[in-house]
């Protein structure tokens, strides 16, 4: 066991994909000399050599489209658009491409890549290089989407991605970056498709993602200590596959639900997830389901502004409270 | 080459660095293409080929001669005017025809249609109908093909108007780069869709004028004449199999029928297509064969066997039932089926 940063857990988990199958290669604006610019790819360059860790020119489109021709072609490539608010400039690839071409040759191409993209905001950066964008991927057919919350689902879903033969895209959080985590020793593969409980409790679900999860599990304890409610967090990690499994058998023992979202308020993963819930769960519920997720509005740079749109653990808290009527 | 003598013209086949066999396949191949891109347009008349469909009537020197210098292993990637292509590779009429016409033994069974042929098994690795799409993933296939070290090219075709997109950008730049084996081919047929490619393009010649902004050689030729494109096409092959990188061939041509079903092409300008027939690629083609002393009737013999194919195609399309409702949900996931969820 050893304890690493998410970020570190990026390179590792690239690392062990690259050294078990020589099929893996990775490349991407700045992976290679620079490590990243979120230095999360710091070391590959030099265990991997420039054949299969390789700088792109800023061409986003030629990034996702070559990462597609060759895993078309028997590569495992991964392939990293540095912020997810570029996916806009290749979206051709992420919409129309990787996702439909099995189905429109009716099973003829594959298209086993990993696109791993920086995801959300925390950073300041303001409204284009801040943005969670995890909802435009999950509503196309075609594709899967996962968003780790810490270092050891990092590597291990990683994995999982680069060995799925679906096109993965890989959001990682850049406010998570530089949070520590135990991650066990040797391989590490996780599975795809599986929400994970982190915190048991009888009185309401806890749905989160990435970021919202330690804000989710901050509220918890919060609201047990304080208010004497004891919610159950359920990390989603994965939008698609989407593991309503584990959500509805949550939403059996607690009989209320919430979801905690950073992307904007329209069609965020909580819309759908809590669509589903009423049409399957609704007699299990003792209320209605409530969204916590930032307003519909594009994301200001300033630190002060950016805090107020984005959930917090006391607005968690503050929502579940009062819904619960406590 | 021909010399006159006071009897006859008599071919001189020693000086030939293409040779009669292969000449009929240049020959044969676009005889194919015509005819079933013909019977593409009849069978649109009598509302059996659904959806829309780009005819490369005119065009077939191109796809003929790089379907006939490819080898196995060789990968295609085509646009929407993808069938040509296709054909040119060895599949066969009546699975283009079939999916022309959405049926059960289409090519993708009805799942892609008309824009999207695909054959993998042919070396055909889909046809794009974004513009400028496949040019990166192209390069992505000749990535694999540099990585595996298998000597395979990647052949990618486009129109004029793809030069004006960005992704033809990044593709050449990417491609040159990295020193990839993709032969980049612009089909200049004059017209992106409804408009003059002049009109649009700050070159006279979209797409090798920009060649040199890649590092590439500037190469023009004649997409009406099958000997041409040939040559050219293998000049580009044996660069890319000896890791000299990608070339970009701009191929002028033009195309008979307007850019789709919905077209008649009336923004052309009085006597262009006709000017244009003169030099239809199949006339030009077999007034080549012979000078080379192929005498007319393997011409019209080659004529009539693939008319009859095609004749039985079109027989067996029509035969054939659309498809099933359970292929619906297959395939959207690698694991065959389309579950997102538990």
């Amino acid at each position: 066991m050893a304890e690493l940063t998410y970020r570190d857990a990026v390179a590792r988990g690239i690392a062990q994909e690259m050294a078990r199958d020589d099929d893996v290669i990775f490349f991407g604006e700045d992976v290679a000399k620079a490590g990243g610019v979120f230095k999360a790819t710091v070391g590959l360059l030099d265990q991997f050599g420039p054949i299969r860790v390789r700088d792109t020119p800023i061409s986003e489109q030629a990034i996702l489209g070559a990462a597609m021709g060759a895993a078309m072609t028997g590569l495992k490539p991964i392939a990293e658009i540095m912020f997810s608010d570029f996916l806009a400039v290749c979206w051709d690839y992420v919409a129309n491409e990787f996702p439909k071409s099995r189905y429109m040759t009716n099973g003829q191409v594959k298209c086993p890549l990993v696109v791993r993209t920086g995801n959300g905001a925390g950073s300041r950066f303001g409204a284009q290089h801040s943005q969670s964008v995890e909802n435009w991927c999950m509503m196309i057919p075609g594709l899967k989407v996962v968003a780790p919350s810490s270092p050891a689902d990092v590597v291990g879903l990683l994995a999982a991605a680069v060995r799925d033969p679906d096109p993965v895209i890989f959001f990682e959080h850049k406010s998570l970056y530089a949070v520590k985590g135990e991650v066990p020793d040797g391989e590490i593969v996780d599975t795809l498709g599986t929400a994970k409980i982190l915190r048991p409790g009888k009185d309401a679900t806890v749905l989160a993602l990435a970021l919202m999860v330690p804000r989710a599990l901050a509220a918890a304890e919060t609201l047990a200590a304080e208010h004497g409610i004891e919610v159950e967090v359920v990390d989603v990690r994965s939008l698609v596959p989407l593991d309503m499994q584990t959500i509805l058998g949550s939403v059996g023992r607690t009989h209320r639900l919430f979801t905690v979202e950073e992307n904007p308020r329209l069609c965020g993963w909580g819309a759908e997830i809590v669509s589903i819930a009423v049409e399957e769960a609704f007699y299990d519920m003792d209320g209605p389901p409530v969204r916590i997720t930032t307003p519909h509005i594009p994301l200001p740079a300033a630190d002060a502004l950016e805090d107020m749109v984005l959930p917090t653990p006391a607005r968690i808290v503050e929502t579940i409270r009062r819904s619960l009527g406590s | 080459m021909a010399k006159k003598t006071a009897e006859a013209t008599v071919l001189d086949r020693s000086n030939d660095d293409i040779g009669e066999a292969v000449r009929l396949e240049l020959y044969r191949k676009q005889q194919v293409i015509r005819q079933a891109e013909q019977r593409a347009y009849d069978l649109f008349l009598q509302n059996l080929v659904k959806g829309t469909s780009h005819l490369s009537l005119g065009q077939e020197a191109i796809a003929a001669a790089f379907g006939t210098a490819m080898r196995p292993g060789d990968l295609s990637f085509c646009t929407y005017r993808g069938h040509a292509h296709t054909l040119a590779r060895g599949v066969s009429v009546e699975s283009v025809l079939g999916e022309l016409m959405q049926r059960d033994n289409g090519l993708m069974r009805g799942k892609g249609g008309s824009m999207h042929l695909t054959s993998v098994e042919h070396g055909v690795m889909g046809s794009y109908a974004i513009i400028g799409a496949h040019l990166p993933i192209a390069c992505g296939a000749a990535l694999t093909a540099q990585y595996k070290g298998t000597g395979d090219v990647a052949v990618c075709f486009f129109g004029d108007g793809t030069t004006n997109i960005g992704a033809f950008h990044e593709a050449l730049n990417f491609a040159a780069i990295w020193k990839l084996p993709v032969v980049f081919v612009c089909e200049n047929n004059l017209y992106m869709e409804y408009t003059a490619i002049h009109e649009v393009t700050a070159v006279k010649h979209p797409a090798a004028d920009r060649a040199a902004a890649y590092g590439l050689e500037r190469i023009v030729v004649d997409g009406n004449d099958a000997d041409a494109v040939y040559r050219t096409a293998q000049a580009a092959f044996a660069k890319a199999r000896a890791g000299d990188g990608p070339s970009l061939i701009e191929c002028l041509t033009y195309r008979h029928s307007g850019h789709s079903r919905a077209d008649p092409a009336k923004y052309r300008p009085e006597g262009e297509l006709e000017r244009w027939k003169e030099r239809d690629p199949i006339k030009v083609y077999r007034e080549r064969l012979k000078s080379f002393g192929i005498a007319e009737s393997v011409m019209t013999s080659i004529d009539q066997e693939v008319a009859r194919m095609v004749d039985a195609a079109t027989e067996a399309c029509k035969a054939a039932p659309m498809p099933p409702e359970d292929i619906l949900f297959t395939d959207v996931y690698a694991d065959g089926g389309w579950a997102w969820r538990n």
